[in-house]
């Protein structure tokens, strides 16, 4: 998400930006994997960079996302206390938060978050209702797609396997070819320790910190109207299991916090579920569990070791003439990342003439989503082209068109999490269940691939092993 | 032309398997003349044309056919009666006026019905719902979605398979990806008994010597990006697995066969009430639910075992939502049927006294000489014995209506030995 938000930025100049991304689609990692929540700014020390961003970032954030045609709400927080001792944590935090610049944050009474959310109980709450929430995987493509169309080439499945500093600037060798470079941002996230070593910054160490998540059916959508939050465990670093609803109506519970060893390793666990059901049962006691529609879990990349558990503050460095790592960009990443875009193209500036592009497009649309528009509207869709009528997803009432534009999207490949994040289909109570024998189909007959050229989320994640009879007969023949 | 197609129709009957295709029929033959069945898929028979095997129609036609066979004999019959259908056709939105809004590539219509018949069918619990631990790579399928992909759609799943829940899908795929050349390493199921019939039993697993492996489950999925193996575990009586019990399975497939749960989101969008219990509407003996002139049936009433008492429950909403609009039924006082020991529910939820009509109901565990007791109050009314109970069973029992012309109230129990 960082990595697309300074693509786009620097595709406001006359220069040649090419975003290397190792994964088949932008955002595959944490930056799909999060609550995509834009915060206040409440837990941040004064002067940090993340207090500085958060709050820089967030208020970017409606003129963007409107440029960009991203959803998003400031539907507001509550941190909520149920003993009178977590009272003075809500003092504080609030004070955190003013002196950051979130004057709107208020303390209210129980009575008070009785009406605003009938389903809650709690003797206070912080209220913020500057706080928000985005489908982040929705954002991350749009900013990869309206840098794209103004000019940065992404490739994907381009995985850096060298950096070498040259006299005219740094050779970068991945398995898509060398690009030479002038300037190079390391934005790879949990990776970022790993490809500054590449240029002999060996001395940052990123660990790994799994968050686990509960999606909740759309049923539940009328159960909370904002964030959800406890007040911070006393061990800092993380906000604790909460509650945020989605503008599409489901509710996640999450996330947990562990420090593992493999920072592929996004299993889900037995023992972090059930601590989500536990979190989740303390905040909203009448939460229906048996609505759970699906679990799934990303990784922190965190600068703190797993026994100093705590947080620390970005690090944004031009270590090297002409190469500025960013290390440990977790939490609040999302909100701070337009606002780190521009500091980061403000640090390559002081380096390099960089000329306006007068033609810069900032606007870019989405999908259509057929589902979000008026009966008048889908009527008028389905005129204009037949396929709106033929519903593939019948639990996000996602049509044939949205799923073809999906596969045709201009980054990712033709896979079907390509078109999970870019539509809704399959992210519904039935979980694919009705949609993807249809888009099975669509990749067959429309694109003509073969069955094992259908993919989950890449190329070795083969959804079929081939035709049928084929295994019987190959079985015969042997 | 972009203007919402309107228009009036006496009955609409939503889903063309083999429940909105028998409740379509039925209405026609009780007299109703200006009916549409509208239909998600591009093909008449639901779920049915993916149901190659061989046992429906033993209840009705006393022969053996396969799923596209059976549905083939009420496809022919819509045809024969000129009963319209739409194809590719979803149902967005049901007023509780009953105005039905439906997306079709030819235009979206809104249809001001008489009468609806919901017949959606039903869908799979999937691995989200029961929280199975681990990664999330390809390979993980429910039976049904992994039927449909073998069987209509011609691709194979995997090679080296264990099914999760003894449901009957999971059961026939267990028989039908070893036909086709994989190797099923097991049928893991949570619960001390089976969840499937027990014909399913013998010729789906028994004869390919597929091993059963009772009150066992899978305690976490492996594999990055496709399924590498699975963890299964023994469970204790509180279904909870057994810490240090865990074995892995090498394979490349999970499928699901986990439960299946009546189709309802479009009901719960205009005040249909819907049972906890069955995941249906609540139905009096009609088959009518609690918004007037709307009835269900088939699958999105309550899950069935046997294709045919679907047909049969269709075949009765389709003629009571019939004589709904012929204004031939009556609205009377209901008296409510209550759930005693060891029954999970019967249905409808309620009944008129004194009217001849059959009960559909399911035990909660599996019994050998077992007797069903009617009560009313304190009253036993009538009992029936069975040799054999199993939840997976469904047991249809013929109240008349001279047995409880008197009675104020209705309880079915298990009778204690």
């Amino acid at each position: 998400m960082i990595g697309c938000a300074i693509a786009r930025e620097l595709a406001k100049f006359k220069i040649k930006t090419v975003l290397l991304e190792k994964e088949p689609d932008v955002g595959s990692g944490v930056s799909k994997g999060n609550s995509g929540v834009l915060h206040t700014g409440l837990y941040y020390p004064k002067g940090s960079l993340k207090a500085r961003l958060c709050v820089e970032g967030r208020l970017m954030f409606p003129e963007l996302a409107n440029q960009l045609d991203v959803p998003y709400k400031f539907c507001g927080k509550h941190v909520i206390a149920r003993t009178e001792e977590e009272l003075e944590d809500l003092e504080s935090l609030k004070a955190v938060g003013v002196g950051n610049g979130a004057k709107e944050v208020t303390i209210i009474s129980g009575k008070e978050l009785k009406e605003r959310e009938p389903h809650l109980d709690a003797l206070y709450a912080l209220y913020s209702p500057v706080a928000g929430i985005i489908p982040p995987y929705l954002f991350t493509i749009a900013l990869a797609e309206n840098a794209l169309s103004n000019g940065v080439k992404i490739h994907v499945n381009a995985e850096v396997s060298a950096i070498r500093q040259v006299n005219s600037g740094y050779k970068v060798t991945t398995n898509q070819g060398v690009f030479h470079a002038d300037f190079v941002v390391n934005s790879a996230g949990l990776f970022a320790d790993r490809i500054s070593a590449m240029i002999g910054i060996d001395d940052y160490e990123l660990y790994p910190c799994r968050g686990e998540y509960l999606i909740l059916d759309k049923s539940c959508r009328d159960l909370i109207n904002s964030m959800v939050y406890p007040v911070p465990p006393k061990i800092a670093g993380v906000l604790g299991v909460h509650l945020t609803p989605t503008l599409d109506g489901n509710i996640l519970i999450g996330p947990s916090e562990e420090f593992i060893s493999d920072r592929e390793d996004t299993r889900t666990t037995k023992e972090k579920i059930r601590q989500l059901i536990e979190g989740a049962k303390s905040l909203l006691p009448s939460i229906p569990l048996n609505q759970i529609i699906y679990g799934f879990s990303a990784v922190r990349s965190k600068i703190t070791t797993p026994e100093e558990k705590g947080s620390r503050d970005f690090i944004i460095k031009e270590d090297v003439e002409n190469f500025i790592n960013m290390i440990g960009m977790e939490s609040p990443g999302l909100t701070s990342s337009p606002a780190i875009a521009r500091l980061v193209v403000r640090m390559i500036k002081e380096k390099m003439d960089l000329e306006d592009k007068i033609d810069f497009n900032p606007i870019r649309r989405r999908i259509t989503p057929f589902s979000e528009t008026s009966r008048t509207e889908q009527t008028s869709l389905i005129k204009t082209n037949p396929a709106y009528g033929e519903i593939v997803c019948r639990c996000e009432h996602v049509s044939k068109v949205e799923i073809l534009e999906a596969l045709n999207n201009p980054i990712s490949e033709k896979t079907i999490s390509a078109v999970k994040y870019r539509t809704r289909a399959g992210m519904g109570r039935c979980h694919g269940g009705f949609c993807l024998p249809r888009i099975v189909e669509i990749l067959k007959e429309e694109y003509g691939l073969s069955p094992e050229e259908i993919k989950l989320k890449n190329k070795d994640s083969s959804l079929f092993i081939g035709e049928t009879k084929e295994l019987r007969e190959n079985k015969r023949s042997e | 032309m972009s203007e919402l197609q309107v228009q009036d129709v006496d009955l609409l009957v939503i889903g063309a398997g083999p429940a909105g295709l028998a409740a379509a029929v039925s209405a026609k033959k009780n007299g109703l003349q200006n009916l549409v069945v509208v239909e998600r898929n591009g093909w008449l028979g639901g779920i049915l044309p993916q149901c190659i095997h061989d046992g429906f129609g033993l209840e009705i036609f006393k022969e053996q056919l396969t799923g596209p066979e059976y549905a083939q004999r009420y496809i022919d019959e819509l045809k024969r009666l000129k009963i319209p259908f739409m194809l590719d056709s979803m149902v967005l939105e049901i007023t509780p006026e009953k105005k039905v809004f439906v997306a079709d590539q030819k235009g979206m219509f809104c249809f001001n019905a008489k009468a609806i018949v919901l017949a959606m069918g039903c869908r799979e619990r999937t691995r989200g719902q029961i929280c199975i631990p681990g990664t999330r790579p390809a390979g993980v399928y429910t039976a049904g979605v992994a039927q449909n992909l073998i069987n209509l759609k011609n691709v194979m799943v995997g090679k080296d398979v264990v099914i999760l829940g003894s449901g009957d899908v999971g059961l026939i795929m267990a028989r039908r990806l070893t036909l086709e050349g994989a190797k099923v390493h097991a049928v893991v199921e949570i619960l001390p008994h089976t969840n499937g019939l027990p014909r399913n039993i013998q010729q789906c697993l028994i004869d390919y010597d597929i091993p059963l492996l009772l009150s066992h489950t899978v305690t976490e999925i492996h594999g990055q990006n496709r399924v590498e193996a699975v963890s299964i575990a023994p469970v204790d009586k509180d279904l909870q697995p057994i810490k240090g019990k865990e074995q892995k399975i090498t394979c490349d497939t999970l499928l699901l066969s986990i439960g299946l749960i009546p189709e309802n989101d479009l009901s719960k969008n205009f005040d249909v009430k819907l049972s906890q219990i069955t995941g249906g509407p609540i139905v009096d003996e009609n088959l009518e639910t609690s918004v007037s002139g709307v009835f269900a049936c088939g699958n999105a009433l309550h899950v069935h075992d046997v294709v045919d008492f679907v047909t049969l429950e269709a075949e009765k909403a389709g003629k009571c939502a019939a004589e709904h609009v012929l204004r031939k039924i009556r609205r009377v006082k209901k008296i409510p049927i209550e759930v005693g020991d060891k029954i999970r529910y019967v249905l409808p939820q309620s009944i008129c006294r004194g009217v001849d009509l059959e009960l559909s109901i399911r035990v909660t565990s599996p019994g050998e000489d077992v007797e069903l007791g009617f009560f009313d109050g304190e009253t036993l009314v009538k009992t029936k014995k069975f040799r054999k109970v199993h939840p997976a069973q469904m047991i249809k029992i013929k109240l008349k209506g001279s047995e409880t012309s008197a009675v104020n109230s209705l309880r079915v129990e298990v009778l204690k030995k």
